[in-house]
């Protein structure tokens, strides 16, 4: 299909990385520049494609971690037994080049022309990328739909953009609320185990203000938020789910 | 092995359709669960890509490449309504 640009088809890009910010011990966001992007949306996605020596080829999907309107980037999770995220997040430097095609996706969508009722973002893990890109459009767009987003995370380090959730406020209109699964610092006075109904039923917008909720992490991570949403009354309409397979991006490691 | 579902196959369905699909409407040709696409079921690792009904597990739509080639199978599938 390569070579054969044709309009509403997907083609192969060459990407350059512009820079690498490591996020946690095994998260990094690699900024990219991509001559021909066509612009996104906040919560697609894109695929990448990596060439061996040998012709092997290796492709993968991964959110865009950006605001519609800066330039691409994701946010990738180093797996052990990866195939793909060791590279892209130890041996990759600035100025190397890969192949990507998108923006992908309509459904997993944030729009704030059309979504303006209260927006809940619930996250497990790297599942908060594509929710990241959600609030910086939102601030970007100067959105005043109030948000929250409940992340779930390990421990304190393994947040990402911590530093930038950090910043959000509830006089901007957005509540963080980590709830640490594994450890807590001394002195945490924060949410502690995994996400559920008892969890979003003191976080979650009341159904009647009819909330638009996202939900991204691990299948089960999700399985479990969404089915508990909608026994608080969220019609599945209103609950958008991403799942990124037993643990890391979409498509797996 | 946990299943992903259908945003994570957005640039395959683009391939295949040449449009977005994620957000196209499917009707389970079993059961008739209507959703979006990005609401089914799917399996990368099996031999090419098999996408399942969540309610009933029905094989709804299969992709593999053979020799070079795009196959597309959609039996079981009684609707697909792209937006």
């Amino acid at each position: 299909m390569e070579g054969t640009a044709v309009r509403g088809r997907l083609t192969w890009q060459v990407a350059t990385v512009s820079e690498l910010t490591d996020e946690t011990a095994t998260v990094r966001t690699i900024d990219l520049q991509v001559p021909d992007w066509a612009g996104h949306r906040a919560g697609q996605h894109l695929d990448i494609r990596l060439t061996g020596d040998d012709g092997y080829r290796a492709e993968r999907s991964y959110s865009i971690a950006s605001a519609p309107g800066e330039p691409v980037a994701i946010t990738v999770e180093r797996l052990e037994d990866g195939e793909v995220s060791p590279y892209l997040t130890e041996d990759l430097r600035q100025g190397d080049q890969f192949e990507l095609r998108g923006p992908i996706g309509g459904y997993f969508i944030w729009d704030p022309a059309r979504d303006t009722t209260p927006l809940l973002l619930v996250a497990g893990g790297s599942g908060v990328v594509p929710l990241r890109s959600i609030l910086r459009y939102r601030e970007r767009t100067g959105s005043t739909t109030p948000a929250r987003l409940l992340y779930s995370a390990r421990t304190l380090p393994d947040v990402i953009y911590r530093d930038e959730l950090d910043r959000y406020n509830h006089d901007q209109g957005v509540d963080v609320i980590y709830t640490l699964t594994r450890q807590q610092p001394p002195g945490w006075t924060g949410r502690t185990g995994r996400v559920n109904a008892a969890m979003l039923t003191g976080i979650a917008w009341p159904a009647s203000q009819n909330p638009l909720a996202f939900v991204c992490g691990p299948t089960s991570f999700v399985e479990a938020v969404a089915g508990a949403l909608v026994g608080l009354g969220y019609p599945p309409g209103r609950v958008k789910t991403e799942r990124f397979g037993a643990t890391g991006a979409p498509g797996g490691p | 092995m946990d299943a992903l579902d259908g945003n994570a196959i957005g640039g395959l369905l683009q391939e295949v359709f040449g449009h977005e699909m994620t957000a196209a409407l499917a009707t389970c040709g079993s059961c008739d669960w209507v959703g979006p696409v990005a609401e089914t079921m799917v399996y990368v690792r099996a031999p090419g890509t098999v996408v399942r009904c969540r309610t009933c597990t029905r094989v709804l739509m299969v992709f593999a490449e053979v020799r070079g080639r795009k196959c597309v199978d959609l039996q079981g599938l009684a609707a697909l309504q792209a937006s």
